[in-house]
């Protein structure tokens, strides 16, 4: 029997998603004995051609990592899904939407104007902007579209699991290629990660107190961090509490607070305003004035809370009332 | 009020509201029997205290559908569970500020105290409210479903000016 065909692909995204893969380092050797890659446009020479070639459902499963924004990234995706029997969202980006879904703060003209004319090292006197189009003496040559909004795989194709984190521990893709190659995956739709709060593995639980009252909100560089006690008991805004765990709490280590890159556990709809209830009502304080106080120290609380997961958040985008009547997503 | 739909093409804001149950929503149920009338754009849903309403909830209601969002909760010092209305407080403060980032009017959220024997009150904030989501206009923030959203992707692909004149 021939081996199970598997495919890998990368949309909007850092590449770390693609790094980790090689971070298995020698287990990747019997990944690589159990399974054959067909397609990895980052390490291995095969063309589109090729996977349109393929028959529907002949790879069993894809790894798709990125956020969606783009008209060729589209195209993609749907062929790799009509490929696959499986795909797996791989990494935050195409689980929530990832960092390249902050972009859904903006639109597209003032992400073009921000680019292309308004960054400050930019010069561009000739006022070029990238066309669909563009016709030259030997053809027509052109670009894909960028999309308004960034998506997560799951609003565009049909997924069935999600491999989260930023990128995926290593510890997780072996449990996953495992369960995949025994047959043992669990139900369509779930996150193969464990569904509890990151806290319960993390080294500083203990110091923990029972109620978390703030007075002051901080960011790691503004105090000396402390490498034992609870990182939001020192006012840093760790994450942890309302984040799904398997990463080992490998930023606490590091002595620097979690931002929530392996996703919501199960029970959250919004990871973004449940982090509003959650870290909100921890600043001490009963007094009107003095709350928006403490609270202004969060500086950022759209980058902070939403870092990875926007475009999977309820609000999506940006409310944008220039389109009104049509609808928002 | 028939000068006012006029205004804005007959729009009936829809507001979800969320009473607590020991003050506010006691007092809604004391402006019935008490014949006070207020505006029937409220929908009201009770909850035990004010301290339960989650961000989520809100946000949750705008996209269904809400053109505005009204919080009742116990006076301060007054709440059932010695604090939720101070919890519920401070989330509404973070909230309203991540409403404006995302483009809402926080005008479209509101949070009042109201004690059980404040009929009058519940009357005069809703009315209120009322009003000025109507002035607001509507949010065209509509429920999402997957189907939805993939017939938008189709939608993307066929805007065609990618860059436009700077």
């Amino acid at each position: 029997m021939s081996k199970p065909k598997v495919a890998f692909y990368w949309c909007a995204s850092c590449g770390g998603c693609e790094e980790a893969v090689v971070d298995l380092a020698e287990d990747i050797l019997k990944v690589v004995a159990a399974v054959d890659i067909v397609f990895w446009p980052v390490a291995l020479d095969f063309k589109k051609s090729d996977v349109e070639a393929m028959k529907d459902g002949e790879i069993v499963v894809s790894f798709i990592n990125g956020a969606i924004r783009s008209s060729e990234q589209h195209e993609m995706v749907e062929l790799l899904r009509r490929k696959s029997q499986v795909v797996i969202a791989f990494g935050s980006c195409a689980h929530l939407g990832g960092i390249p879904g902050l972009a859904n703060t903006f639109d597209r003209q003032e992400m073009i104007q921000e680019v292309y004319f308004k960054a400050p090292s930019v010069t561009n006197e000739e006022k070029m902007v990238p066309q669909l189009a563009y016709d030259t003496p030997s053809g027509t040559l052109t670009l894909p579209q960028l999309w308004n909004t960034v998506k997560s795989l799951d609003q565009v194709i049909k997924v069935e699991y999600y491999l989260p984190g930023c990128p995926p521990p290593v510890k997780l893709i072996n449990e996953a290629v495992g369960a995949i190659l025994s047959g043992k995956l669990p139900a369509p739709g779930s996150v193969l990660a464990p569904d509890i709060a990151l806290c319960e593995e993390c080294e500083r639980r203990d110091t923990k107190p029972e109620k978390m009252a703030l007075k002051s909100f901080k960011r790691p560089f503004e105090i000396e961090v402390d490498q034992k006690t609870c990182l939001l008991a020192q006012g840093l805004l760790c994450l942890g509490p309302i984040t799904r765990q398997g990463c080992g709490s490998a930023c606490p280590k590091g002595n620097m607070p979690c931002t929530g890159c392996m996703g919501p556990t199960g029970r959250i709809i919004d990871f973004g305003a449940k982090a509003i209830s959650a870290y909100a009502s921890m600043a001490d304080s009963n007094d009107d004035q003095e709350i928006i106080d403490i609270l202004s120290q969060i500086v950022d609380p759209i980058g902070t809370f939403h870092r990875y997961s926007l475009p999977a958040s309820q609000m999506h985008r940006r409310y944008q009332p220039s389109v009104q009547g049509e609808k928002q997503p | 009020m028939s000068d006012a739909i006029n205004k804005n093409n007959g729009f009936e804001p829809r507001i979800v509201a969320f009473f607590c149950n020991w003050c506010t929503y006691t007092a809604a149920d004391l402006a019935g029997p008490a014949r006070m009338q207020y505006a029937a754009n409220v929908r009201v849903v009770r909850v035990m205290c004010s301290g339960r309403i989650d961000a989520q909830f809100i946000v949750k209601a705008f996209r269904e559908g809400a053109d505005g969002v009204l919080i009742g909760g116990c006076h301060p010092g007054d709440c059932h569970y010695q604090e939720g209305n101070y919890k519920a407080l401070r989330r509404m403060t973070l909230l309203k500020r991540y409403m404006t980032s995302m483009g809402i009017e926080p005008e479209r959220l509101r949070m009042e105290w109201i004690a059980a024997s404040e009929g009058d009150k519940v009357q005069k904030v809703i009315n209120q409210m009322t009003e000025q989501v109507r002035q607001l206009g509507p949010l065209h923030l509509e429920p999402m479903n997957v189907t939805e959203m993939h017939e938008h992707v189709a939608k993307e692909n066929v805007t065609v000016v990618q860059g436009g004149t700077p």
